[in-house]
């Protein structure tokens, strides 16, 4: 079978899988004694195990196989859930996950997988030995699966009788298919057949000896059944075993198995239940939807300033209903790529359990928020510094758990992660309960790295001091470990985030603990902006970065230290001419009379940006700069309605 | 043996006239309006709308250290890609292209057209006429600062 089309999509789910069992092995070690998790991890190890096995990915498919044994054990009761257990369920999720890496890579997916697998078997042979002694009618039962042994269940309970026959055939007999059949057309006038054995399959192919099993559900008399098997030639014996009903507990499991054998079948059907109208579409169709839309929006801009230059009745209400109607396609279309943090999220809690072993702390990660849907492309890139930020807490912030017993808190440290939507950002808060940043360490470091100078040092305070943190070179760590404190520290993180736009701080507490913040937007390429004038020239402001815009008389203007400033809301902000920022070529100087002033945000500080005049607002689509051009000030650019290049200005730089 | 040849798109930039592979050449525009991006060295004259894409123009005289000339009607804006980066440069004028073997390539004497030889992949004589291959990735390399040589050149 070539599968090579099948490639992605099986890519792509065994991923959602192994993610889906990593989350419920981790579940499982809260809660051992929980079936539904166990069925959850049956069923994608299942599903896992038939898809690598149809493409063709042995190792992979051996793999999940043995793994599905122990599942099997855990959830029939054969097997307990132990660290052990845990451990080898966790070290082949691993494996599992780096086929699937090669896989994705071009590989062949191949792998030693047969030491793991031993592991595997021994825990189900070691645990069967347990059990040694287990009462036979158990084995009896072992030869039926799950549904077999429900509806046996079922029946004994409403008052049928229950027998496994065995036939045996006259040696002379020629043709045992026939006769066989014969058997079974008898015994259907008389009940039900729950199960032959071998499979009546086999049975009709004649693959059988002189014998078969018959498992029957009747509400006749064993010396009836057995006069009617005998009536018919060629048949030499007929023996009637009677069924027991099962014991409480196998009745409780034959239940609760049923009910999950239900849903199993049903998630076959529709693999997703809760969406059961979706299809999957391909990031890159969608992406390339995105960037005909974005040459759209620009063209947007183009037709209503037409529009608005010709002033036609008609022509203009045609272009706002286009504009409408294209506001609406766009909001649909960013929802589209819209996609749940959870995504990045659902690999911490494994991760964190992980570094916490390592580490020998003890830590709880809490997960709130994990609903939250950002753009998919914020959600690709803030993986890495998450995880950064993650370790952070776990190496520096969470003590171990001696010292945290002495300073009087719960041995077990948590780390919470929060992400919730506030205006067009998405925030995501990582918040540890452990030592805090002790200020005077990091004003220390900071002097002896160079980084600020001693005197500068003692006029910092709060969250500036924190803020040292993300300055290059600067590491904290008083051993460097493993897990952070590598050299590439924080402001590693601080660069990525802002480089998706968005902004990190910290705020920490002595003792209490620590907590770093990400601002990211909603959506990196259009963005909603304030057209303003410079000179000739015109530049975007993101309304996202602007609290309000005004007018200062220029005898409102205070100069502080030579510093232009204004008094705005009862709050002094500096004013910062953008023709002089920018270095705006400029005709003679303008008269001093009534500026506009566009007020703009970094976190809570302010400032107000004097303009020589305000366009209005526009939807425009980030274009990159390219490589080539290192402007320090300016975001990206955007192509205006009448074809001409803006340039956004990056606001976080004017508080620099 | 067969000849090696080397397509060439040929441009003037004050009284010489230069080549560049024509393999690094996307396309020839004529001069349209370029947004100054801030605090860029003075020989970056900003960006340019190409068809949807936002692309950087440099003006290769000033690269070069020669007098600016206003635009006029000859005035081309060659788009080069070298190294993933499209990259606008302004020329005098762009007109021709022309294939060389590459034994009419000579290796470059210490300065050509007042260019340092680093600059250069060699120059070219046909039919009497001088052509200075460029070597792009040095050209349009930020952290190269292209001294002229001879202080006379320009005056």
């Amino acid at each position: 079978m070539d599968t090579s089309e099948y490639l992605d999509i099986f890519i792509e789910e065994s991923k959602e899988h192994l993610q889906s069992i990593n989350q419920h092995v981790l579940l499982l070690e809260k809660q051992p004694e929980e079936l539904a998790t166990i069925q959850e991890i049956f069923r994608s190890a299942h599903t896992l195990k038939g898809m690598s096995a149809s493409m063709g990915y042995d190792d992979l498919a051996n793999l999940t196989h043995a793994m599905e044994n122990v599942l099997d054990g855990i959830r029939n009761g054969k097997l307990h859930v132990t660290q052990q257990l845990l451990d080898s369920l966790f070290v082949s999720l691993d494996h599992l996950e780096e086929m699937v890496m090669s896989i994705a890579a071009g590989g062949d997916g191949k792998k030693d997988t047969k030491e793991l697998i031993h592991i595997l078997n021994g825990i189900l042979e070691e645990d069967a030995q347990d059990k040694a002694q287990t009462d036979i009618r158990n084995e009896d039962f072992s030869s039926y699966d799950e549904f077999e042994r429900s509806a046996i269940h079922q029946f004994l309970e409403q008052g049928f009788l229950g027998y496994r026959i065995e036939v045996t055939l006259d040696k002379e007999c020629l043709l045992k298919a026939v006769r066989a059949y014969m058997v079974f057309n008898a015994l259907e006038n008389l009940g039900d057949i729950i199960k032959s054995e071998p499979s009546a399959d086999l049975i009709e192919r004649e693959q059988f000896n002189q014998s078969f099993f018959v498992t029957f559900i009747t509400q006749q008399e064993a010396a009836t059944i057995e006069s009617e098997l005998l009536s018919i030639s060629e048949i030499k014996k007929v023996t009637l075993t009677p069924l027991q009903p099962l014991s409480s507990s196998e009745q409780k499991k034959a239940v609760e198995v049923d009910a999950q054998k239900g849903s199993t079948e049903d998630s076959k059907k529709n693999p997703q239940p809760k969406s059961a109208k979706t299809i999957r579409v391909s990031i890159e169709r969608l992406d390339l939807l995105m960037s005909l839309f974005e040459e759209l929006v620009i063209d947007r801009g183009r037709l209503e300033r037409i529009s608005s230059e010709v002033k036609n009745a008609a022509l203009q209400e045609t272009v706002e209903r286009v504009s409408r109607i294209s506001s609406d396609l766009q909001e649909l279309i960013l929802t589209m790529r819209m996609v749940p943090v959870d995504q990045v999220f659902n690999r911490f809690p494994r991760m964190v359990r992980g570094l916490a072993k390592d580490l020998h702390k003890k830590v709880d990660l809490q997960v709130e928020g994990a609903e939250t849907e950002l753009d998919r492309m914020v959600a690709d890139e803030i993986g890495d510094p998450l995880v950064h930020l993650l370790r952070n807490s776990l190496d520096h912030g969470i003590e171990d758990p001696e010292h945290r017993i002495r300073s009087g808190k719960s041995e077990k440290g948590t780390i919470t992660l929060k992400a919730y939507h506030s205006g067009n950002r998405v925030f995501i808060e990582i918040k540890d309960d452990g030592a805090g940043i002790d200020a005077d360490k990091v004003l220390n470091r900071a002097v002896q790295k160079g980084i600020i100078s001693e005197n500068s040092a003692r006029t910092l305070t709060g969250r500036h001091v924190y803020e040292l943190l993300f300055a290059p070179g600067f590491s904290t760590a008083e051993v460097i470990s493993d897990i952070s404190g590598r050299g590439v520290g924080l402001d590693a993180v601080k660069n990525k985030i802002e480089s998706l736009g968005g902004s990190v701080s910290v705020d920490s507490k002595a003792g209490e603990g620590s907590t770093f913040t990400i601002q990211l937007p909603l959506n990196l390429s259009i963005i909603p902006s304030l057209l303003v004038e410079a000179g000739t020239e015109t530049y975007a402001v993101p309304l996202p970065s602007i609290i309000e815009t005004a007018l200062v008389d220029p005898e409102d203007i205070i100069m502080v230290h030579k510093q232009p400033m204004m008094d705005f809301r009862g709050k002094v902000i500096p004013l910062v001419s953008l023709n002089d920022w920018l270095e705006v070529p400029q005709e003679a100087k303008l008269e001093e009379t009534q500026r506009a002033v566009v007020i703009v945000k970094k976190e809570n500080k302010w400032a107000g940006l004097t303009v020589d005049g305000l366009i209005g607002q526009q939807e425009i689509v980030l274009k990159p700069l390219g490589n080539y051009l290192d402007a320090p000030f300016v975001s990206g650019a955007a192509i205006l309605g009448d074809g001409q290049v803006a340039l956004i200005i990056d606001c976080n730089s004017l508080f620099i | 043996m067969i000849e090696q040849e080397l397509k060439i798109v040929v441009f003037r930039l004050k009284d010489e006239e230069y080549g560049v592979n024509v393999l690094n050449v996307l396309s020839i525009e004529r001069v349209s309006p370029i947004t100054r991006v801030p605090k860029t060295p003075a020989f970056v004259k900003g960006v340019m709308n190409l068809r949807g894409a936002v692309t950087p123009v440099i003006d290769l005289r000033s690269r070069f250290g020669m007098k600016e000339k206003t635009a006029d009607d000859d005035t081309r804006i060659i788009i080069v890609n070298t190294e993933g980066m499209d990259v606008g440069l302004i020329v005098d004028a762009a007109n021709d292209v022309l294939d060389l073997s590459l034994s009419d390539i000579e290796p470059t004497p210490e300065v050509a057209g007042g260019i340092n030889a680093r600059y250069l992949d060699g120059v070219a004589k046909i039919d009497g006429r001088l052509f200075i291959l460029l070597r792009l990735d040095k050209v349009l390399d930020k952290n190269e600062i292209i001294e002229l040589q001879g202080a006379a050149y320009e005056v």
